[in-house]
């Protein structure tokens, strides 16, 4: 009976290493394991040995048990693991292949700028507000300090719609519409579409953006002006950016000013870019014309005030080095695709 | 205004480069937009003398000249000019010579004869008959002065002097002069500023025998003085005024013209001359035009005039238009005799509006309109008539006529310099203050400061200081950093729009920017029919063109000008929208028009079919927060495809939950083949246009967190059987209403049409999930709910597929 143990042992020894899958090894399990398998055909032949024999048997039977289940267990996981091996090895693919993008489309260059000025700007406290484009003469211009005759609206060439509307040549009437409707402190900027009478070309066309900007508290200083540009433009440009302010005229501020940056292309060694100045003009601003303040019921002996223009334009053009206006309003894919 | 540096310095003494010029002058106020030389186009061009002329041996015209260029042997070089003679000063222009076009000359060869450069006529050095009028127009250019060979001709020619180009903004009307230009110049350079006094000598006759003056409308016209010259001698006028008036830009005429243009470059008041002959009567009468009054004006056009214009009239008719062109027979002509100068002040506001309306600016209009001096009218003209004397041009005759009806009174500031520095941010005392304005021709009396007459647009202490601010430095300035915290956020409309804009990127949507104006003709392309509301449009009353003369009412065409645009281009697939405002007029004209925002988006391409436009509506309103939205079929349109096309829309219930109204949200649809015919489109483009504003308004509020089910959920798949003609959104209705709240979720997975089911009938297959939240759902209460669902559907012909 041990021999024929001994014998059970090798066969399924021999034969669970040679096995070549998992489903054989299964068939093996049950062929010596199993209610009907071998190891328990003898043993259920114990019942004939003597009782000095029964023991030793049974210990051996037991082992031999143990010992086929753990080599079909190793067997079992030797065979998966091939298989596993197999398959990835199968699967192998050109990991190089080209992805499956996403569909994305873009925000227009234009929004994409002005919404890096409005989180520069809502930063430093300035809501952003935003009004009629057809408007009344009477808040685009007659409000601002500029009458009927008055020779600076011929720098501004209007559209008509009657003779005291007209689409707004700037967005400063939405300033008066604020300050009629709000009591300082006032901090605003005012981004949007406005209108002048310019024939489409690389460098105008009669549509076009400004984001203006408009300060009015007690203790406003031409020193906060400067201040407050200098922090924008450094936020928008970069650290480095350098800015100058030269003296200018604007009706509806006193003391006006024009602010200019290091040419970003030459650093303002002087290049075709900034026409060898080293400067680009980037901005008008100035104090509020107390005369302003009055028309809306604003004491300017009590407050005053800064506003700043800015155009969209210039600003995109120069971002992303675009050369022709043109382009931002003809919609082309292969340019808009540009601007991630 | 250019200017001439040279001229400059007559009144102030300094000292620098152009470029540093051009940089200090921008940086105290008065902006130099570029300078130049004439001599920066020529360079290598000497006056040489010709030491002899012989005969070319292989031409007839041309002849070998030795020309003694002040060093060296003389030059040999070969000309085609028949004017020249032994002894002649000519420019020469030697080997590597730069001539103005960028010509540039070299040594050569000429019919075999060398010929070491080129004498120049006046055309080749950019130069008229006018700077050189007794020099030949088809010759060399001989000059009539004594200068040593050698002499580089630039500097002989008088093109040697710098021109600034200075931009001039329009309160400064006392910097449109050489004059006025050389005082903010002695400021910023911290020189003297020496003026000049016109003196005029004693003459013959009296003026008021000759000449009247009679102003009809003081309140068009402040000022005018008139002055007589007889026995005019109406010749050139000298170099030194030529070359002054070329640098200025201002052509060269004779000596009476040459004089009331060097006036007004001086000090900026426009001058005009008449001819006596032409005064009818000796009386100048300043009054409105009557009404269809016609004048034919210098530059030889008649003119119709109308009431509201000032004109200089005789006692026959018009013989100018005030302050911006004389009439035809008002100049100076050779056999002139007797002039009468004007120097005049009118005013601005309607000299701009006489300019406008005649459609004539001129240097003169567009100084008067921006407000001149009448107290410096009366100078101007002395100046003038010293000129006549300096020149010999004619005899002034003694006296002036001079009609003032509105005096500059003398203004007053009180300088307030706490004020001053409050408002700079600066911490001056007063007397630095009063060190700036003084150069500034501002006298001070105690503290108030004296304003002088040209510098009417000082009116209160910002104007004040700017001047001192202008010569402080702008970036001499402190820079400051605001006191006060303030809070800043986006509105929620703008935190909404941001949202909206940004999932339709997204979803692979291009943004666009483009015209909100455009032409009538947009409402053909888009096929809307004659009286249709959209048609009603702002209309710009002076637009550039009919291409864009009337306000947007929809933005649909300009959205598919862009599909169009980059279907030319070729582009294999098109999504893309814009955030518009459209315009439609008021009821009341008076008002405003409405200005709305919609989202209009458009797409072509494999990927985008209707029911992939309408998902991403779907989705915007789903992001939007909007439930309870509902879809009907729209057939209405000519723009849109009749079989393909949906409006969506929110119904409005009253707090009786009965039905009252609905608000319309989206159209989408398939634009009309007629419609992408006019653009040009062969591909199905499918559109949807989006009221943001509706949206915004009926947005949903904030999520609420729903717990996760604790119960599982059951399912079960209907393949449903309707007509063709029953839409989708009513089985989907008559689901949702029979399975009740135990409904999780709806999902259509098949629809099919074929040979597999009977024609004109479609197959649905939804999937239902079905789950409670308090308890696991039985397989009995399941299949009731679907019997109930079943039943409903039948009412409407729908049934199981079998």
């Amino acid at each position: 009976m041990k021999q024929a143990l001994e014998t059970i042992r090798r066969t399924a020894d021999e034969l669970i290493a040679a096995a070549a899958d998992e489903r054989v090894v299964d068939e093996l399990r049950v062929r010596f394991l199993g209610k009907k398998g071998e190891l328990t055909a003898i043993l259920k032949q114990m019942g004939k040995l003597s009782a000095e024999e029964r023991p030793v048997v049974g210990a051996l039977a037991n082992e031999i048990r143990e010992q086929i289940t753990e080599h079909i267990a190793q067997r079992t996981k030797q065979l998966a693991n091939a298989a596993l091996e197999k398959r990835l090895e199968a699967e192998t693919i050109d990991v190089t292949l080209p992805g499956n993008r996403p569909a994305q489309g873009m925000r227009h260059p234009f929004e994409q700028v002005l919404g890096e000025l409005k989180q520069i700007f809502l930063g430093m406290g300035f809501d952003v507000v935003s009004g009629p484009e057809i408007e009344y003469d009477h808040y685009n211009f007659e409000m601002l300090n500029m009458p009927k005759s008055h020779p600076a609206r011929d720098t501004q060439d209007t559209f008509y719609i009657t003779e005291n509307m007209l689409l707004r040549t700037q967005t400063s009437p939405m300033q008066i519409r604020t300050m009629e409707a709000q009591k300082p402190p006032i901090r605003i900027i005012c981004p949007g579409r406005v209108y002048r009478s310019d024939a489409v070309d690389a460098t105008h066309s009669p549509i076009f953006h400004q984001i203006e900007g408009l300060v009015v508290d007690k203790d406003i200083t031409f020193s906060d002006l400067k201040g407050t540009l200098e922090v924008f433009i450094k936020k928008l440009y970069g650290e480095d950016t350098k800015v100058r302010f030269r003296p200018h005229h604007f009706p509806y501020t006193e003391p006006s000013a024009e602010m200019d940056m290091s040419c970003f292309k030459c650093g303002g060694k002087g290049c075709s870019m900034c026409k060898g100045e080293g400067w680009i003009e980037i901005l008008g601003c100035g104090m509020v014309h107390p005369k302003v303040l009055e028309n809306c019921g604003i004491d300017p002996e009590v407050y005053s005030g800064y506003a700043f223009g800015i155009g969209l334009e210039r600003i995109t053009m120069m971002r992303y080095g675009i050369d022709d206006m043109r382009l931002l309003y003809e919609n082309d894919l292969r340019f808009l695709r540009q601007f991630k | 205004m250019k200017m001439p540096l040279n001229w400059a310095k007559e009144f102030a003494k300094f000292d620098c480069t152009p470029r540093e010029y051009a940089e200090r002058m921008t940086m105290s106020g008065s902006k130099v937009e570029t300078y130049e030389s004439e001599a920066d186009s020529i360079k290598n061009v000497v006056v040489g003398k010709v030491l002899s002329i012989v005969p070319h041996p292989d031409s007839d015209h041309m002849v070998i000249t030795q020309i003694d260029i002040g060093q060296g042997e003389p030059v040999q070089i070969v000309t085609g000019a028949n004017n020249l003679k032994v002894g002649d000063l000519v420019p020469a222009a030697l080997h590597k010579s730069l001539l103005p076009g960028g010509k540039e000359i070299r040594k050569g060869k000429l019919r075999g004869v060398e010929s070491n450069g080129m004498l120049c006529s006046l055309s080749e050095l950019g130069l008229t008959i006018n700077d050189f009028p007794n020099a030949v127009e088809d010759g060399i250019l001989v000059l009539d002065e004594e200068v040593a060979p050698g002499t580089p001709a630039v500097q002989a020619l008088g093109m040697d002097d710098v021109s600034v180009e200075f931009e001039i903004t329009p309160n400064r009307p006392d910097c449109l002069s050489v004059r006025g230009l050389a005082r903010e110049t002695a400021a910023t350079f911290g020189v003297p500023f020496v003026d000049h006094t016109p003196e005029v000598k004693a003459g013959h006759g009296d003026v008021n025998s000759l000449l009247k003056v009679r102003i009809e409308n003081p309140d068009l016209c402040y000022r005018y003085v008139g002055a007589v010259v007889e026995n005019v001698r109406v010749k050139p006028s000298p170099r030194w005024m030529r070359e002054r008036l070329r640098m200025c830009g201002v052509r060269p005429i004779n000596n009476l013209v040459d004089i009331t243009n060097y006036v007004m470059l001086e000090y900026g008041q426009p001058m005009h001359c008449f001819d006596y002959r032409y005064v009818n009567g000796g009386e100048i009468i300043v009054r409105n035009a009557k009404a269809g009054e016609e004048i034919q004006t210098l530059d030889g056009v008649d003119r119709t005039l109308s009431e509201e214009m000032l004109i200089i009239a005789d006692q026959k008719g018009p013989i100018a238009v005030a302050g911006v062109m004389g009439g035809e027979f008002s100049g100076v002509y050779e056999d002139t005799t007797t002039i009468v100068f004007e120097s005049a002040m009118f005013n601005g506001p309607s000299v701009r509006t006489t300019a406008k309306k005649l459609g004539m600016r001129t240097e003169a209009s567009g100084r008067y309109e921006k407000g001149l001096d009448p107290n410096g009218c009366l100078t101007c003209l002395q100046r003038a008539l010293e000129l006549v004397q300096l020149l010999d041009a004619g005899d002034v005759v003694n006296g002036v006529v001079d009609v003032w009806t509105h005096k500059r009174e003398e203004r007053r500031i009180l300088l307030r310099p706490a004020v001053i520095n409050k408002l700079l941010g600066t911490n001056l005392t007063k007397e630095e203050m009063v060190e700036i304005l003084l150069p500034l021709n501002f006298q001070m009396d105690g503290d108030e400061v004296v304003i002088p007459s040209n510098r009417w647009d000082m009116e209160r202490d910002c104007d004040i200081a700017e001047e001192i601010a202008r010569f402080v430095g702008y970036n001499k300035m402190p820079s400051t950093v605001m006191r006060g915290v303030a809070e800043a956020r986006p509105t929620p409309r703008q935190i909404f729009t941001e949202k909206m804009m940004n999932s339709l990127v997204g979803y692979g949507f291009y943004e666009c920017e483009t015209f909100s104006f455009y032409s009538r003709k947009a409402f053909d392309m888009i096929c809307l029919p004659e009286n249709h509301p959209l048609r009603n449009a702002v209309v710009i009353s002076n637009p550039l063109g009919e291409d864009t003369s009337i306000m947007r009412t929809t933005a649909l065409p300009s959205v598919l000008d862009v599909v169009a645009r980059n279907y030319n281009a070729r582009a294999a697939e098109c999504p893309v929208f814009e955030y518009a405002t459209e315009y439609t007029p008021n009821q009341d004209p008076e008002k405003l028009p409405i200005e709305s925002e919609k989202v209009v988006l458009a797409a072509y391409g494999s990927n985008w079919d209707y029911l992939a436009v309408k998902g991403v509506v779907e989705q915007l309103l789903s992001t939007a927060g909007i439930t309870g939205w509902q879809i009907r079929r729209n057939t209405t349109g000519n723009t849109w495809h009749p079989g393909r096309t949906a409006d969506i829309y929110l119904p409005v219930y009253d707090q009786k939950r009965n039905l009252v109204g609905e608000i319309h949200l989206a159209t989408i649809g398939e634009i009309h083949p007629s419609v992408l015919a006019n653009y040009g489109i062969k591909p199905r483009v499918v559109a949807a246009d989006i009221s943001l504003d509706a949206l915004f308004e009926n947005r949903g509020g904030t999520a609420q967190f729903q717990p996760l089910p604790k119960h599982p959920a059951s399912t079960r798949d209907l393949a449903l059987v309707a007509n063709m003609d029953v839409a989708a959104s009513e089985i989907a209705a008559r689901i949702e209403k029979g399975a009740g709240k135990i409904l999780e979720s709806l999902s259509l997975f098949d629809v099919y049409t074929g040979d597999k089911i009977e024609q004109g009938k479609k197959s649905l297959a939804y999937n239902l999930v079905l789950r409670a939240s308090d308890r696991t759902l039985t397989d009995e209460e399941c299949d009731n709910a679907v019997k109930k669902i079943l039943k409903n559907l039948e009412e409407i012909g729908v049934v199981l597929r079998s």
